[in-house]
């Protein structure tokens, strides 16, 4: 028990005395899970819209590809990626391997089936009469998608919360892509994971009690935006 | 509102392109090395002061040496920081690296818990391994191609036993080496490691470790760690220049020294032997 106690005093002796190795870790978590869910709203909420809102012959095997994505083990993702990665794969003369774009990419292919699981079943519970409206009043078809977009735009924010607890969170990709290099692609998971590895828990807690802290304003942002949209 | 959108849209897709670009990285090196290096502290006082010395940044990633090796084919890294000397002289002969060079050496012990059930203690190494196959106790290997895990197959096949790879006593962990150590002390297994991950180990755990070293000192225990440039003729975008400005520096005098007064519980974790 001895050790759990010593190491959460020094988890925030780490926090508040601004360890460099700490922040290097939570610096390269935000800038990396922020490009992977920005990539995966910009590319999911269109194609998460198309998938909800319009009928066509394929729509529901589409679905349920999707939803299958939803749970894709991020090991199988991290391998596919590096495979293509490696200066043998296919975009090996890109340099991905080992950068915190590279990680990003694979992130976003995480974040992705998320976002267009759940905006496809927003935009399905928007008010049909929404669309008749906008049609009759003449609406271009760009003018429906960010019209729709825009009646659905909590549940998108809801969409992209979900997406980055799922990729703040991971460490399958970020370890396999990143490499958990010092300074560079190491995450707060992959230092956690390294860490408790050494045996060295209080830096694992430290690290563990951003994330928490992270998710947590995540989620104190999205509830704040839930209860202006009530307003 | 529809066109509010379409601008934050377009504004957010111009952030992240900047935010892809700023992230490309400048002149750098990149190392695939070892986990003794990384698990006992040595890289974090190395890395600094080669970027201090040459301006050239040096980046590394922790692997087990046969997933080195594989990376330095693969073209992923430019040199490696490896300790397998049959490995490494067949992947020069195969013409995946070139120049290989010695750094430093320690030795490997076989370690165990402090009543040593099987009685290791001052065994010689053949002895200490026959008694180990009994399958009295267990035993934590590294089971992932690493140096140390090539090292403990060959002092299996040299006391003329078979690798014990599906014996229930035998457990593989796939983990770098304190990991691997941490496995062992929760068990209370014997393992082997090398002598700067040991000395690491025991630091972690103060003054008095669960695990203690009982077979050591055999000249078939050696541990030669050596730098290999990946070779510019099998992998065109390797940085040759720069992992020969690695070697170059790492076998200086100064970093030799450097590398000799590294030390944990007042102990040298690897001796500097460039020629």
């Amino acid at each position: 028990m001895d050790y759990i106690l010593s190491g959460l005093i020094q988890a925030f002796e780490l926090l508040f005395q601004g360890n460099p190795e700490t922040y290097s870790a939570v610096k390269t978590t935000v800038f990396a899970s922020s490009l992977s869910v920005g990539a995966s709203m910009l590319i999911g909420a269109p194609l998460g819209f198309c998938l909800g809102y319009a009928r066509f012959p394929g729509a529901r095997p589409i679905r349920v590809v999707v939803d299958t994505m939803l749970s894709l083990p991020t090991v199988v993702i991290g391998l596919l990626c590096y495979a293509f990665m490696s200066h043998r794969g296919p975009l090996g003369d890109l340099g991905l391997l080992f950068t915190i774009p590279g990680m990003a990419i694979g992130q976003t292919i995480l974040g992705l089936p998320i976002v267009v699981a759940l905006t496809a079943s927003a935009v399905e519970n928007l008010d049909h009469r929404l669309k008749q409206t906008l049609l009759t009043l003449g609406a271009e078809p760009h003018q429906l998608l960010l019209t729709s977009l825009w009646e659905a735009r909590f549940a998108l924010a809801l969409a992209g919360a979900a997406a980055y607890g799922r990729i703040v969170s991971e460490v399958g990709i970020s370890m396999m892509i990143g490499g958990n290099i010092k300074w560079h692609t190491r995450t707060i998971t992959t230092a956690i994971a390294m860490e408790t590895g050494k045996g060295q828990f209080a830096v694992g807690i430290a690290l563990g009690l951003i994330l928490i802290t992270l998710a947590l304003l995540v989620n104190l942002a999205m509830s704040g935006l839930k209860r202006l949209s009530g307003q | 509102m529809a066109k509010k959108f379409l601008i934050l849209w377009m504004a957010a897709l111009l952030l992240l392109t900047t935010g892809l670009m700023s992230a490309w990285a400048a002149d750098s090196v990149m190392l695939a090395t070892t986990t003794s290096t990384d698990n006992t502290g040595l890289m974090d006082i190395l890395a600094p002061r080669f970027e201090k010395d040459t301006g050239i940044e040096l980046k590394w990633t922790a692997i087990g040496t046969g997933k080195a090796l594989e990376m330095g084919k693969n073209c992923d890294v430019d040199v490696l920081l490896v300790h397998a000397p049959a490995a490494e002289k067949k992947y020069v002969a195969d013409g995946f690296g070139r120049d290989r060079t010695q750094v430093m050496y320690n030795d490997f012990v076989i370690i165990g818990p402090k009543n040593d059930p099987v009685a290791l203690r001052g065994a010689s190494v053949v002895e200490a391994i026959k008694k180990l196959a009994t399958g009295k106790a267990a035993f934590v290997s590294r089971g992932d191609n690493s140096g140390t895990h090539k090292k403990e197959i060959s002092l299996w096949k040299k006391a003329g036993m078979a690798v014990p790879d599906q014996q229930k006593w035998y457990i593989q962990t796939g983990q770098g080496m304190i990991a691997t150590l941490n496995v062992a002390t929760e068990k209370g297994a014997y393992s082997m490691t090398d002598r700067g991950t040991f000395i690491k180990y025991s630091e972690n755990h103060g003054v008095n470790p669960p695990l203690v070293a009982l077979v050591e000192g055999d000249p078939g225990l050696f541990n030669q760690y050596s730098l290999i440039a990946v070779d510019p003729a099998n992998c065109s975008n390797t940085k040759y220049g720069l992992a020969k400005r690695l070697a170059e520096w790492m076998t200086s005098d100064d970093i030799q020294k450097l590398i000799g007064n590294f030390k944990l519980m007042n102990k040298r974790l690897f001796i500097p032997n460039a020629r």
